[in-house]
């Protein structure tokens, strides 16, 4: 007497199967899919455009460089604002690693006009800075019009405007401060690394001292540092900008701050993922729904399939893979959705678009997971129906 | 040469106490051509659905083909329609939206044979119920007793050693009717045992062997 077993399926009929169920009702199934892609796109383009405004920062720190440092007076033990001793400067240029340095002067009590005709007391909340001639190639500032100021100019009355003081005086040929008029020979992009420059008003360091009475004090010292050896320059510049009261002196470095920046916004990204998880949860109940439904429906399909030889476990499977194949489905059209959405926001941002891999594969790996637990209850009601009670149904 | 369906004392009752089977005694030898006759509710479909093994006995012993259906396991009782049954239903039980060669060949699904061979195996048996030319016909282009050949078609696409037809001329035509039973006589004719419900005095009158039922029981 010969052994009985049933045959196995091959996956290539019960991908057959599955998407022979699909097939037979496409709108059903795509409305079903519907869901699951909502949910899959919605976390896909969360994590993609969080990634491209990370790959944006990389891409500009790649181009700021992060390797350089702000050295500025902090506060006296007894609270007072601290100064920089006026060798600050030299001596940091004297630190081994240390490639650049360069330093602003913060010239006090003065305020800055568009025109004389302005009341006095409508300052605009920019700071005029006494500059140095390689500011701009140290702290990394390009120029969005005009000149920056050269060794003739810096002795002139002209300034170079930050890209937020630019716009809060508009296009202006001149500019009034103290009484006197400056010419506006240039305008900066906006600086990433020293924001503070945006909303400041650049003039040479002699002029600074000959028209405004700058007392030649450095406020700030930027420098830039081989990137290896960062952290220990970092470590030492306070002793070296100030060796009486090393505690004066803040040092930071600007990159840091832009990274921190990114961060904070996680915690949004994780509420965004927490509703497309959400939408997800629904997609998957609506693939569970179909998926009952069409077990009533095929009762008879599935008697047939039974006196044909099919086993319990091959019911069970067929249904299976007709869930998986659906939610699949809606996988992949929301992954698309998904890059679609990032990569028009990343356009709009100016960013390059990233979507990471591991999204892709966690979206395709959620769905797979959904479609097995949607479709694994109506499956085993579609495995238990009994032959002839299935037959019946017809 | 022993029997290929052998039923011993079997009953069926269900819930309510209704006896469709009540000790029913059959012996089938290979190659019979066997008419299964009786009223309404006689429990016909009831025995068939149990020599199928559809279904099992509340008591008594069924062998099929030697194997005694009672020590199968549900997914060694499926490996046995897979490979010895074959169902003919009074509804076709086709897929709609598929064409006749899909329909036989899915019935072979469940035999373990790779598609190019069932879809061959489906040609070859279209060919052999008389459908050569309708082999790309989706069900709602055929005649109700063309669609009854395919899935004749589709029964005996396997190779059954035993085919089991529940009234399939109940739907049909006499003309049509004629031709399925014909069918049937010459699948018979090439070697499997055949066993057919029917109403139709006049076709039950012209097989070999009548299996006559009255209120659970073999008459
Ligand atoms: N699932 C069931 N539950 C309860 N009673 C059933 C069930 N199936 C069949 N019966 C009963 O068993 C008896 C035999 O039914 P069966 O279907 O075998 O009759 P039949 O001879 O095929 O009748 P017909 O010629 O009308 O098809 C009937 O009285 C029927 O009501
Ligand atoms: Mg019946």
């Amino acid at each position: 007497m010969a052994l009985l077993r049933p045959a196995r399926l091959r996956p290539s009929d019960l991908l057959r199967l599955g998407g022979y169920g699909l097939r037979s009702r496409p709108l059903r199934a795509v409305l079903s899919a519907l869901g699951i892609a909502i949910g899959i796109a919605a976390m896909v383009a969360v994590v993609g455009i969080s990634s491209s405004s990370q790959a944006d920062l990389d891409r500009k720190l790649a181009a700021l460089g992060t390797n350089m440092l702000r050295v500025s007076p902090g506060h006296t033990m007894m609270g007072d604002d601290a100064t920089l001793p006026d060798d600050a400067l030299s001596m940091i240029k004297r630190v081994g690693p240390v490639i650049a340095a360069t330093a602003t002067g913060s010239v006090t009590d003065t305020s800055v006009y568009r025109s004389d005709r302005i009341p006095e007391q409508e300052t605009g909340g920019l700071s005029v800075l006494a500059a140095q001639l390689d500011l701009l190639d140290t702290v990394g500032a390009t120029m969005a019009d005009g000149t920056w100021l050269n060794a003739a100019t810096a002795e002139y009355p002209a300034v170079v405007l930050g890209s937020g003081a630019a716009r809060r005086l508009g296009d202006v040929p001149t500019v009034y401060i103290d009484g006197r008029w400056y010419s506006v020979i240039g305008v900066l992009d906006s600086v990433p690394l020293a924001p503070e420059l945006d909303t400041a008003v650049l003039i040479g360091w002699d002029a600074a001292r000959s028209y405004l009475g700058f007392d030649g004090h450095f406020t700030t010292v930027y420098t830039r540092a081989v990137e290896s050896q960062i952290e220990a320059v970092k470590a030492v510049l306070g002793r070296t900008a100030n060796p009486q009261s090393p505690e004066e002196v803040d040092v930071s470095r600007p990159s840091d701050v832009l990274i921190a920046k990114r961060t904070a916004n996680a915690s949004f990204t994780a509420l965004l993922l927490g509703l497309g998880g959400v939408a997800l949860l629904v997609g998957g109940i609506g693939v569970a729904n179909t998926m009952v439904i069409s077990v009533l429906e095929r009762r008879s399909e599935i008697g047939l399939r039974r006196s044909l030889g099919a086993t319990r476990g091959q019911i069970r499977t067929q249904f299976v893979s007709e869930a998986l194949l659906l939610s699949l489905l809606g996988g992949a059209g929301g992954v698309l959705g998904g890059f679609a959405v990032t990569a028009v926001y990343a356009g709009t941002q100016d960013w390059p678009a990233v979507v990471p891999p591991w999204a892709i594969a966690g979206g395709l790996g959620a769905t797979l997971a959904i479609g097995a637990v949607a479709g694994l209850y109506p499956a085993i009601r579609a495995a238990r129906l009994a032959p002839t009670e299935a037959l019946a149904a017809a | 040469m022993s029997p290929v369906i052998e039923l011993a004392e079997v009953t069926k009752s269900y819930p309510g106490g209704v006896h469709a089977l009540r000790s029913v005694d059959l012996s089938v030898e290979p190659g019979e051509l066997i008419a299964i006759v009786g009223p309404s509710g006689s429990g016909k479909s009831t025995m068939l659905n149990v020599i199928g093994t559809l279904d099992r006995p509340t008591t008594g012993t069924v062998r099929i083909d030697g194997h005694d259906v009672a020590r199968l396991s549900d997914r060694q009782l499926s490996a046995l329609r897979a490979s010895r049954i074959g169902f003919v239903f009074q509804s076709f039980h086709l897929a709609p939206g598929r064409d006749a060669v899909a329909n036989v060949a899915d019935g072979l699904l469940y035999a373990g044979l790779p598609k190019r061979e069932r879809e061959r195996r489906a040609r070859a048996a279209l060919v052999r119920v008389g459908l050569g030319d309708r082999l790309g016909h989706r069900p709602h282009q055929l005649s109700g007793g063309e669609r009854q050949r395919v899935a004749v078609a589709r029964a005996v696409a396997g190779d059954p050693t035993v085919l089991l037809a529940d009234e399939p001329t109940g739907n049909l035509d006499t003309a049509s009717g004629q031709g399925v039973m014909d069918l049937l006589r010459e699948l018979n004719a090439a070697g499997t045992t055949v066993l057919v419900i029917t109403h139709d005095h006049d076709i039950a009158g012209t097989l070999p062997r009548q299996v006559p039922m009255r209120d659970g029981q073999v008459v």
